[in-house]
């Protein structure tokens, strides 16, 4: 079983200690399979409340089916994924939410996808309206609220479904490549949502393809490569000296081609 | 037989002059085609919303009698419904056989695999787009299916109107059924067809122009809500 943070310990720059914190999600033996073709194999992990885990690698290494795979959005047909200990299912997920790369808002207003997601979590009247105003004024979005979300430019959109998220007061946020497509000032409002969030005790697991992003914003990271764990510890010690290949060569800006 | 114009320019004045008969049945044509499409759009939309965003045994068999039941010839379906509804017919005792009731039945059985089938097509591809964001969110499915009905109510409101011009053209279930009683059951294709052989070519032609004009009215007014709702990016 890889833990995280008992990994830490062989590396200099996480402390020794070993984190107490609750195990809230757990990957056992996970694995993925369609038409003979392993896509994810052998996948043990311990994802710990109020962490920050960043998942990179390169196309096709099987980080968004991972993410899928974790927030239950497609079973496994190998391992398992607890949730608190016990498999993950309906009632669980919805103690999760997860952020797209292409932010999918529904055909209404701004202000009409956020009462949307409330009303789904069972928020009704006064208090799903505060929550609303309050999620619109964290994306700097009040005043856009009765526009059509998809009108909305890119970044807003992305601060929409970000915010969407946080709403529904998940315990873990997925968030797959959510700034992917963004410039600069909207990739920072989005990492400032994300950490504020997790300064509030959200667990959050990021895929990315940006190092600095992933220095940012991640406490652990865990690179995969053709669907297997290539390396796993603290973010900035597998940033800094990174022991496999393909994480060297995205460290050293190269690019990495299995023969 | 009278010039084609001037049967046109009687047919014209007939329009203008409000002919109290004319308008009795060009309003029951409305009655008759505006009932059956409510009806199968209540019936339509929902089931084409299930067929499109659930995964159920049976569900392409739904979809191959969906689309083969939108030929339905409709003097198949006025035979059975008139078969069902003639004094010996299960539903016989309602007494319903020539009857307005008797007309929206046949034309919704015409239209509403019509719309269920346009219905599923619009929401599955709306689903491929929504569906891991409600089963993330944690959507039931009877919100799902709300959901998507309303996310994609302009391009029902094509569908609606696909089922509007099949039900409004309509002529041989609603005279099986109906039988063109004066009065009664009388509707604009019928009496088209019946004046045309008696060779009232003014009153056919009258009717004729004013259901050509209610297709082009309801399809503009239908257009324009769509447009207006692209302009918004709402579709």
């Amino acid at each position: 079983m890889r833990n995280l943070v008992q990994d830490t310990a062989s590396t200099p720059s996480i402390s020794a200690l070993p984190d107490t914190r609750e195990v809230l999600l757990e990957t056992r033996g996970l694995g993925f399979e369609t038409n003979g073709h392993h896509l994810l194999t052998d996948i043990d992990l311990q994802i710990r409340r109020g962490s920050r885990t960043v998942i990179m690698g390169p196309n096709g290494a099987g980080k968004s089916l991972l993410l899928r795979l974790m927030h239950g959005l497609i079973s496994p047909t190998h391992g398992d994924v607890l949730w608190r200990g016990h498999a993950l299912n309906k009632t669980a997920r919805k103690d999760q939410a997860m952020v797209f790369q292409r932010p999918v808002l529904l055909r209404r207003s701004a202000r009409a996808n956020l009462k949307f997601a409330l009303g789904v979590r069972g928020e009704k009247g006064g208090k799903r309206n505060g929550l609303i105003q309050k999620a619109l004024t964290a994306a700097g979005l009040s005043h856009l609220a009765n526009r059509p979300a998809r009108v909305l430019s890119g970044g807003e959109q992305q601060r929409l479904a970000t915010v969407r998220a946080l709403a529904c007061q998940p315990d873990i946020l997925f968030l797959d490549e959510p700034t992917a497509s963004l410039d600069p000032a909207s990739t920072a409002a989005i990492e400032q949502l994300i950490l504020e969030a997790n300064a509030n005790g959200i667990t959050i697991i990021l895929v990315t393809h940006d190092t600095g992003q992933a220095s940012r914003l991640g406490q652990e990271l865990i690179f995969l490569q053709d669907g297997e764990i290539a390396e796993i510890g603290p973010a900035h010690g597998v940033l800094k000296i990174p022991q496999s290949a393909p994480a060297r060569a995205l460290r050293d800006g190269q690019l990495f081609v299995k023969n | 037989m009278d010039s084609f114009w001037n049967v046109l320019a009687s047919a014209v004045g007939l329009v203008f002059a409000f002919d109290p008969d004319l308008m009795e049945i060009v309003g029951l044509s409305m009655q008759v085609t505006l009932s059956a499409v409510a009806i199968a759009c209540l019936i339509g939309f929902p089931l084409g919303a299930i067929a499109g965003a659930f995964r159920f045994p049976g569900r392409t068999l739904l979809s191959i009698v969906l689309n083969a039941l939108m030929g339905l010839p409709p003097v198949v379906v006025g035979l059975l419904v008139y078969l069902m509804l003639s004094a010996s017919g299960p539903l016989g005792p309602l007494g319903l056989l020539y009857t307005p009731t008797a007309m929206i039945i046949a034309q919704t059985v015409l239209v509403t695999p019509i719309v269920a089938a346009l219905t599923k097509q619009v929401v599955e591809d709306l689903y491929q787009e929504y569906g891991e964001q409600f089963t993330s969110l944690g959507v039931g499915p009877l919100d799902r299916v709300m959901a998507l009905l309303w996310d994609a109510r302009y391009s029902l409101l094509t569908v609606a109107l696909a089922g509007f011009g099949r039900a409004v053209a309509e002529v041989g279930a609603v005279i099986i059924v109906g039988g063109n009683i004066n009065h009664v059951t009388r509707v604009m294709t019928t009496t088209i067809a019946l004046e045309t052989s008696k060779g009232n070519l003014e009153l056919a032609l009258a009717l004729g122009v004013i259901l050509l004009a209610i297709a082009f009215a309801v399809n503009a007014l239908v257009m324009t809500l769509r447009a207006s709702a692209v302009r918004a990016a709402y579709a």
